[in-house]
């Protein structure tokens, strides 16, 4: 056994993991992806833009929760997308625009999630959901080749996988259906609790290769979506998959700046209700609304989740420089 | 009542669930786009071995196991239970059958083992992964085939069974790999 310092030093090194989880190959496939997306947009007239990572507000989102900081007395929120400030350009006048920029999510940790990413985040003036799923699919198509395409609804969605009707089966035979996947933690939840779960559960597996885009989400996760326009009952909302992995979320913007901040209001009580942190509205948006913003849809995609399906990977942690633990 | 939260899960974490001891082998963050997320969660019951999934909500908190791992050593069975003595202690602790399961295939005197306590009492024995033991019965040896690859049974000491190549003796000792059973080489005096 050696007994030289030095030796026992480098023997300690080695020990601490401090190399990138991806390889070179796919810090190549990263960049290229990244400048395919320039292309992409640059082709379209999409303008490239950046907004601040902090921000004097979070998200009211229920289920999201911000990371912040303090500069002296002044709380800072890391944002947890570029939503508001890419809208208060929009409502500003810039016209089609994105970004790509880092997000981040408290406590979000995992094979498909990490605290901070890279999110690609677009808006289309006066594009209505069709057009969007559109463009959507010719851009994760030109990122990661031709795939089958395939459009359905959440409703039809769940009935296939669950026999579970959204729209029209009450809170007990939701819970019922969870029962064998969580026991008695189906006990715990609610209506919309039991979709998420049959969501990523039964639904997400179930959903196949290729590109398949899923709309009619209940009015209750309508975030900052209108709602649909011929049935209240649901958001006009997309979310995109990619072999089953979610990797987009789109809106048709809400522009009721009036509906806007009685949805901020709504979250808040809500959040006080549960006992979760507060956090500010963001008046500026509601400003920007009031001002008027046009007719649009926009859409937030992650990107590492894209880099990590191009490259046939099936964890964050081989497409990232430093995922997780290791940053 | 120490608990953990859904956020510090990961791989060994033990956990109390429906009065069991459980260790996490594998923990999945799920969350769709706007929704609740869930821990998705394989764990293995600590008493009885068997593996299951189970799903929490996040940020959720679950009551912690008071499970250690501790090296002990092994002192004699008394026909009812295997008694191991703790290294620093000198506290002697009795495991029975079901708590000794297969390791007492490998269990030979003042071997030092791997005991794991719940609340302060074995419900698990890991032997050392490699353990020498002497030939009890086997046929005759075969001089000089050392080639060929065929093996024959051997009982040893514990009256475990092993496969054993053809040219080793009764009264050899040999070495075996606890975690396959199976013999690695022979071993001089």
């Amino acid at each position: 056994m050696s007994t030289d310092p030095a030796e026992a030093d480098r023997a300690e090194s080695r020990a601490v993991d401090w190399r990138p989880g991806a390889d070179l190959a796919a810090l190549r496939l990263r960049a290229g992806l990244l400048a395919e997306v320039r292309a992409f947009f640059a082709e379209r007239g999409v303008l490239e833009v950046e907004t601040p990572l902090l921000g004097a507000t979070g998200t009211t989102d229920l289920h999201i929760e911000s990371l912040w900081l303090r500069d002296g007395a002044a709380t800072f929120y890391l944002q947890s997308s570029p939503e508001h400030a890419m809208k208060r350009l929009l409502a500003a006048g810039s016209g089609p625009i994105y970004q790509l920029t880092r997000a981040f999510r408290a406590g979000e940790v995992g094979r498909l999630h990490n605290r901070e990413f890279t999110i690609l985040e677009w808006y289309r003036p006066g594009f209505d959901l069709d057009a969007l799923m559109d463009e959507t699919e010719a851009l994760l198509a030109r990122l990661m080749g031709e795939r089958p395409r395939r459009r359905t609804s959440l409703r039809e969605a769940l009935v296939a996988a669950t026999g579970i009707d959204p729209l029209v089966d009450d809170d007990t035979a939701l819970r019922e259906r969870c029962r064998p996947l969580v026991g008695d933690v189906a006990d715990g939840l609610d209506r919309d609790d039991c979709i998420d779960l049959l969501l990523s559960h039964v639904v997400q597996p179930a959903l196949g290769a290729g590109i398949v885009t899923v709309r009619g989400f209940p009015a209750s996760r309508a975030a900052q979506a209108r709602l649909a326009a011929d049935d209240s009952r649901v958001a006009a909302r997309f979310e995109v998959f990619v072999d089953g992995v979610e990797v987009g979320n789109a809106y048709h913007e809400l522009i009721d700046a009036a509906e806007m901040a009685a949805r901020f209001a709504a979250d808040r009580a809500e959040r006080a209700r549960r006992g979760r942190p507060d956090v500010p509205a963001d008046d500026r948006l509601v400003a920007a609304l009031d001002h008027g913003l046009p007719d649009c849809c926009g859409i937030a995609m992650g990107f590492d989740r894209l880099v990590m399906l191009a490259a046939g990977a099936n964890d964050l942690d081989s497409v990232c420089t430093f995922h997780g633990a290791r940053a | 009542m120490a608990t953990y939260s859904t956020n510090e899960f990961k791989s060994g974490l033990k956990l109390m669930m429906d009065g069991d001891p459980f260790s996490i082998i594998e923990n999945e963050f799920v969350k769709p786009g706007k929704g609740q997320a869930f821990n998705r969660v394989k764990l293995r019951n600590l008493k009885t071995g068997r593996v299951i999934e189970r799903t929490f909500k996040s940020g959720e908190s679950v009551e912690a196991a008071d499970v250690v791992e501790v090296p002990m050593q092994y002192l004699y069975n008394d026909g009812e239970a295997w008694y191991f003595m703790h290294e620093e202690s000198f506290e002697q602790y009795p495991a029975d059958k079901n708590v000794v399961g297969d390791a007492a295939n490998w269990l030979k005197e003042q071997d030092v083992c791997d005991i794991m306590l719940w609340n302060g009492s074995p419900i698990g024995v890991s032997p050392p992964n490699f353990v020498v033991l002497k030939i009890t019965e086997t046929d005759p040896g075969v001089r000089g085939d050392t080639a060929s690859g065929a093996t024959k049974p051997a009982t040893v000491e514990t009256g475990a069974v092993v496969k054993v190549p053809l040219f080793v003796d009764e009264g050899e000792l040999i070495k075996i790999d606890t975690r396959t059973g199976e013999y690695v080489s022979r071993v001089k005096e």
